[in-house]
């Protein structure tokens, strides 16, 4: 890995985010940044969180600490695509079990492996808030709703190009 | 009669033009240039609007209670955090009308006399961050966020905040250590965040749904919207519909519609799915007690059964449930309740934030013991032990968490035993694929 610094354009960013807080609060800065390195880094490697502690002017463990407590942060590296699928009460009503288990078969990993191309890394995750259009997964920001086995044969097809 | 929703599937809607079209952000030019902040708070009162969030509790009397002393500033923050399981008003809320909240942010900031404000989104919901803070750069740009709104001297900044994925955050005071850039571990009460909230100064955390009502109570008055509803259950409330339903989806009711009428009416969840029978319902979100058909249609008593706060709950734990977030979760025959009992069990283990001792291990053992039985090694013990164990959670922790991790355990033992006794004398039956126990007699079974 190069050296960890964020493009001049993120750094921008860093600025702004920081100015929402009053001033010397700048540590309410960490989840958005935190979420920036992932986009930027794919995973929180502790080489990362460092960097992310010296943009705010905080110890670096009080990024381990936060970015530890909260379960969208990988603290391992993971693959190109994250699929995190939600199986909580209501996706299970609408069939999920078996959606996710299609899924599992597919991609011929269990939840919390990588391909071994590093293409995909299946995640388990609680309650999407989309009970309604449940099953749900998500990879990255988008939200796939209504899932069937043919719908995540045709999402797998179309990432693995 | 629609408040929050009226416009929702108007096109481009989550534009300020089109918005404002339709009416949008007239609240705002009423309160700030007409009303006083207290004339605002006044209003909210006299409508009975109760936190939606869940907790039902009155919205001006909880901003009546922020401290006011000279020279400390005071803060808003909309809990935008939702995660219970069966809830997704928010979301839907917030994806197709993003300018409903933002004018409910600026009325209800000007009421309490904050110039700057929070909108605390989870985390998951990334693009909804995006869609947000896009429509506030709309209202900058209108003049209707920033210094001196529409030249009456006020200002308010307004800003995003993503979380990163814990449900413990939609807890106001672990909502709070987490924009303060902490893990999301609940404070001691008191103090009260209306007296030492964000970074210590006084703080309102008010939940999406109950901020975006607020701007229809100063365009109409607090006595219009408490005259929608019954008794203390005032106004409109968004139901997220989920589960075996034919149309599953987030509908605004008007509060006192009958549960009969929400489930099988056209106009909300037309009925259980073709040839299926209502088994049970989760009315208010996965931590609110389970109820068998027959209680949630009647209360014990025999009456039929109001969406509204004192309906739901009438019977206590006993007979009856509660309204909570509002997430409404339909099972038919085909659901199996002690599986579901466990997806939510595990759920509360995965939140539990750790800091409370009967929390932190009441959660994993409820989730062990279910997982036991679920898969076919439960013990005779184990239903007894689940009693317990939900007991001594409840009530001996900071926050409700440990509360809505024992009720659902405690509800549905108490009205599906037969259903649990079943899958520890069976467990060659119960662990077959699909297998679901059918009582007998009941209004359920085929």
């Amino acid at each position: 890995m190069s050296k960890i610094v964020f493009p001049a354009e993120t750094l921008e960013l860093v600025k702004k985010i920081i100015a929402r807080y009053p001033e010397g609060k700048q540590k309410s800065a960490i989840l958005p940044i935190l979420h920036l390195a992932q986009a930027e880094w794919k995973w929180c490697s502790p080489e990362v969180m460092d960097y992310v502690a010296t943009l705010m002017d905080i110890s670096p463990i009080e990024v381990y600490e936060v970015a530890s407590f909260y379960t969208m942060f990988h603290l391992e590296p993971v693959g190109e695509h994250v699929i995190e699928y939600c199986r909580t009460g209501p996706c299970c009503l609408m069939g999920g079990v078996e959606v996710y288990d299609h899924l599992k078969k597919r991609l011929n990993i269990i939840t919390g492996e990588t391909t071994k191309d590093g293409k995909f890394t299946i995640k388990e995750v609680e309650c999407l808030a989309a009970c309604g259009w449940g099953p749900v997964f998500q990879i990255r920001e988008k939200y796939y709703m209504h899932l069937t086995n043919e719908k995540v044969d045709e999402i797998i097809d179309e990432l693995s190009k | 009669m629609k408040i929050l929703t009226e416009h929702i599937d108007v096109p481009n809607i989550d534009t300020i033009d089109v918005f404002m079209k339709h009416g949008g952000y007239s609240a705002v030019k009423k309160a700030i240039k007409k009303m006083t902040p207290d004339e605002v708070t006044e209003e909210v009162k006299k409508s009975g609007l109760r936190g939606r969030g869940g907790a039902g509790f009155p919205v001006g009397m909880k901003w009546s209670f922020l401290a006011k002393p000279e020279g400390v500033p005071r803060y808003l923050v909309c809990n935008a955090d939702e995660s219970e399981p069966g809830t997704f008003k928010d979301h839907y809320l917030m994806w197709k009308s993003p300018h409903t909240l933002i004018e409910g942010m600026i009325v209800s900031s000007f009421a309490l006399g904050a110039n700057t404000s929070y909108i605390y989104v989870r985390g998951e919901l990334m693009y909804v961050i995006n869609i947000l803070e896009k429509a506030i750069q709309e209202a900058y740009d209108k003049g209707l966020l920033g210094k001196n709104i529409l030249g009456s001297g006020y200002d308010l900044d307004l800003f995003v905040q993503p979380g990163g994925g814990a449900y413990i955050c939609g807890e106001e005071t672990a909502l709070l250590e987490s924009l303060e850039g902490k893990r999301g571990n609940p404070r001691n009460k008191p103090p009260f965040p209306a007296v030492k909230g964000l970074w210590q100064c006084p703080t309102v955390v008010n939940n999406v749904e109950s901020i975006a009502a607020t701007s229809w109570i100063v365009n109409n008055g607090g006595d219009a919207y408490a005259a929608i509803g019954v008794g203390r259950s005032t106004g409109t409330k968004l139901i997220s519909a989920s589960g075996h339903i034919k149309k599953p989806g987030v509908y605004e009711i008007p509060l006192g519609i009958t549960v009969e009428d929400f489930i099988y009416s056209d106009e909300w969840c037309g009925g259980i799915r073709d040839g299926h029978k209502l088994k049970a319902v989760v009315a208010g979100g996965s931590s609110v007690p389970i109820l068998p058909a027959e209680l949630i249609l009647t209360t014990a008593a025999g009456e039929k059964r109001l969406m509204t706060y004192e309906s739901l709950s009438d019977g206590g734990f006993i007979s009856g449930t509660m309204l909570g977030s509002g997430g409404f979760v339909v099972m038919d025959e085909t659901a199996c309740i002690v599986h579901n009992t466990l997806t939510f069990a595990k759920f509360y283990h995965h939140e539990s934030c750790g800091q409370c001792s009967p929390c932190r291990e009441g959660t994993g053992w409820m989730d062990k013991v279910l997982n036991r039985i679920e898969h076919g090694q439960g013990r005779k013990e184990d239903i007894d032990l689940l009693v317990d164990v939900a007991k001594k959670i409840e009530g001996n922790t900071i926050c409700p968490l440990g509360d809505a991790a024992s009720w659902p355990v405690a509800a549905a033992i108490r009205h599906f035993r037969d259903e649990f006794e079943w899958h520890i004398e069976h467990p060659e039956l119960a662990t077959k694929p699909g297998a679901v126990f059918m009582r007998k007699g009941a209004s359920w079974t085929k």
